[in-house]
């Protein structure tokens, strides 16, 4: 199916049942790959002079965006662009949640507007599955708390699908703040139900043991995973109020974390390095290596829109059986 | 307000009886001697005939919150419950902590409650923790304990000198054992759940810490001190060991706490959001283990009633707290009596009667002549289902909509006067 054109014939939705896409610890891993092999079928779309299909022409996006964001925004916008739907973008400030009206009566509303597709980023994990038990509309999540990104998480798989061929057997580290981090997690179920092997490496108070229990291994120091890593996943570091107490500063983050140039050398040549951004210059990854032959970074962002056009594309047409 | 109770089973634990009989009722007190006159007769023979069963732990909302519970439909769900009485929590709107708002509640409580009403005032000034509240005045009033409850006074010497002044007055302390500064943001139990699901996490120590705290501060003032809601295993040893020296500290746990645990978060059901929260498994088991022990000497249901709006958000911003009085008596019994056989019925009946009594020092709890004459009749066998649409709350906030359950009272009795019955 991955080699249909999608502009005559659209992608099979074979065995796709859902509305919705509120994260990934509940698909199955054929339905993570039939994600991604729709989203190779729609990758095509953008390297061509006519950018667009007509998969979701007459439908409305709406993008609502309770906590900010940009790139994610801009990249469903993109791909519901892509596939002819119409959008329309909310944020908490220019909504009524700021009148005290409730996350579920805003979307009640905007589905009595006839939204097809509500893509919802709420700081509340949880909110998305409570809209998609609640709406008809489908409801894609867009990262809820530190609950899931399952967006991100398949774009990821993607690209290292694209960049290794293949998921399974392959050692993945992921490096920095594990315990508020919506990635990780998404990443974490993704990799796991795909055959990786998952590494986490942080600091203790932001990687709990506790995460062994979803299957990954937890060490604490960087160096260890550098020589045996084939894809190393570096998360946002932030040092925000509610941090203080997690770990003392971003320069002693660097120094027992940051992906330097000295442990970058350590990696084997063709391990993959990836961060879902935006990047901290120097604190997290060093500016060079960011830039650098290995990093995919900027692959990650590209088929962060075949992605969620597969998403959108899917959960609609699961919508319309219904 | 004559009865003869006829041939039920009955279990006074009080006094240490058991066996089947008549009860009678004369003038609204329990009597020695058959009723003259006009009476009314019940047929208890298949049943077990109990002193009106007392809720330690309600939330009757009122004054303030009335759109979630009034004293009126809290009672009557008491009532449906098998309760006679229910000791009711301070945090209302205004707080409990001034004898005029006791006093109103009081009042109200005399013209709507279908049941015994007893209400318990503040430990400290708004429930903030920083300045004691009027207890004596309070005490005057009719105030039968101090709490703090829904909040825990932090600063351990504001609590030493409330729990040394409440000695004074022979008050109990009860306390809803809760470290901020651990708990921080969190809204369900720490552990594999709340690091699947992205949720901030509530540490067991956030609630021993507070119970260490409370152990040593009724052994330096030889006060009685009484551990809300219970979750933890490790909160279980601590009281264990601090009872078998001798310490006057005792704790209640609530149904929903043995019946589920942290796992069902993963439905984001807010029905499922409770302070202190569902824990795991481990936790269950350690807690009924104490039930079983004697380590655990109250039953409660921690009735907590929210309107539907209220609970229909983000799991996160919901408010903690479900219902419990008219499902608490079915899932003790489902599950401590005939389910795990940590105790039997007549241990049951003691947590719910002449414990609770004796704690907060209330002429209740038995079925001795001159009594008052509260009463509940069960059937411990009868299966049941729970309709959440059948209930007499004013809300709706439960995850027990549908559960089957095997043992239900089938009659209370106020005062000799049924005021409901199945």
């Amino acid at each position: 199916m991955n080699t249909a054109k999608p502009e005559t014939s659209l992608p099979d939705n074979g065995q796709w049942h859902r509305k919705d896409l509120v994260g990934i610890r509940e698909l199955e891993p054929g339905e993570i790959k039939m994600i991604l092999d729709t989203a190779a079928a729609f990758k095509t779309v953008g390297s061509r002079d006519i950018k667009k299909v007509p998969a979701l022409r007459g439908k409305t996006l709406i993008n609502f965006f309770v906590e900010p964001s940009t790139r994610t925004r801009i990249s469903f916008e993109l791909a519901a662009f892509r596939l002819s739907a119409d959008v329309v973008n909310i944020s908490a400030t220019t909504s009524s949640l700021q009148k005290g009206e409730t996350l579920k009566d805003t979307a009640l509303n905007l589905q009595a507007l006839h939204a097809d597709i509500i893509v919802l980023r709420h700081s509340s994990a949880g909110a998305p599955k409570f809209l998609a038990e609640r709406l008809v509309a489908s409801v894609v999540n867009a990262g809820d708390g530190a609950h899931e990104h399952p967006t991100q998480a398949l774009l990821d798989a993607f690209t290292i699908r694209e960049q290794v061929g293949r998921i399974e057997g392959l050692r993945v580290a992921i490096v920095g703040d594990i315990l508020f981090s919506r990635v990780a997690r998404s990443n974490i179920w993704t990799l796991k139900k795909l055959g990786a092997e998952v590494t986490l490496v942080g600091p203790s108070t932001l990687v709990p043991r506790t995460f062994e229990e979803m299957g990954v291994e937890v060490v604490r120091r960087i160096d260890d995973v550098l020589e045996s890593a084939d894809v190393i996943n570096l998360l946002r570091i932030q040092h925000e109020r509610q941090r203080k107490e997690y770990f003392p500063n971003l320069n002693e983050y660097t120094r027992f974390f940051g992906l330097t140039k000295a442990r970058a050398a350590k990696l084997k040549p063709n391990c993959l390095i990836m961060h879902p951004g935006p990047i901290n210059r120097g604190i997290e990854i060093d500016g060079e290596i960011a830039d650098g032959p290995q990093s995919v970074i900027l692959d990650q962002v590209t088929n962060g829109l075949a992605v969620r056009m597969a998403v959108l594309y899917l959960c609609n047409t699961a919508a319309r059986k219904v | 307000m004559n009865l003869i109770i006829k041939s039920g089973r009955i279990i006074d634990p009080s006094i240490d009886r058991d066996e089947v009989a008549d009860l009678y009722v004369v003038n609204g007190q329990i009597s020695a001697t058959a009723p003259t006159g006009e009476f009314e007769t019940i047929d208890a023979s298949r049943y077990i005939v109990t002193p009106g069963l007392i809720d330690l732990h309600v939330h009757l909302r009122e004054p303030g919150q009335s759109n979630k519970e009034t004293i009126e439909t809290g009672t009557r769900a008491a009532a449906a419950g098998g309760f006679t009485s229910v000791i009711c929590m301070p945090n209302t709107e205004p707080p409990a902590d001034n004898p005029s708002t006791i006093a109103w509640i009081a009042d109200r409580a005399c013209e709507s409650a279908l049941v015994n009403v007893f209400p318990t005032g503040a430990i400290t000034k708004g429930l903030k923790g920083e300045e004691m509240a009027p207890i004596g005045s309070m005490v005057q009033a009719g105030i039968i304990a101090i709490t703090d409850d829904g909040h825990c006074v932090q600063n351990h010497e504001v609590m030493r000198r409330a729990v040394e002044y409440a000695r004074m007055f022979d008050l109990a302390v009860m306390d809803h054992c809760q470290d901020y500064n651990m708990v921080g943001s969190g809204v369900m139990h720490e552990g594999y759940w709340s690091t699947a699901l992205g949720l901030a996490g509530w540490p067991r120590i956030a609630e021993e810490i507070i119970v260490a705290r409370n152990i040593l501060l009724a052994e330096l003032c030889d006060t009685r001190i009484h551990c809300q809601h219970l979750t933890s295993g490790g909160s279980v040893r601590f009281l264990r060991d601090a009872r078998a020296r001798g310490i006057p500290v005792t704790a209640e746990i609530c149904p929903h706490h043995i019946a589920l645990t942290d796992e069902r978060i993963a439905t984001f059901d807010t029905n499922y959001k409770m302070n202190p929260p569902l824990r795991a498994q481990k936790d269950v088991d350690q807690l009924i283990e104490g039930v079983a022990d004697g380590t655990i000497t109250v039953l409660a249901s921690d009735h907590a009633p929210h309107a539907y709006f209220e609970k229909e958000i983000e799991f996160d911003q919901a408010p903690f707290g479900i219902l419990g009085l008219e499902t608490e008596l079915g899932l003790f019994l489902t599950i401590l009596v005939h389910g795990t056989k940590a105790i039997d019925i007549k241990r049951l009946i003691t947590m719910y009667t002449v414990n609770p009594a004796t704690l907060v020092r209330l002429p209740k709890g038995t079925l001795n002549p001159g009594a008052d004459g509260d009463i509940t009749i069960i059937d411990p066998d009868l299966e049941w289902t729970f309709r959440n649409d059948e209930s007499f709350s004013r809300s709706r906030n439960t995850p027990f909509d549908g559960w089957e359950l095997k043992g239900r009272a089938v009659r209370t009795i106020v005062g000799g006067k049924t005021v409901w019955s199945l």
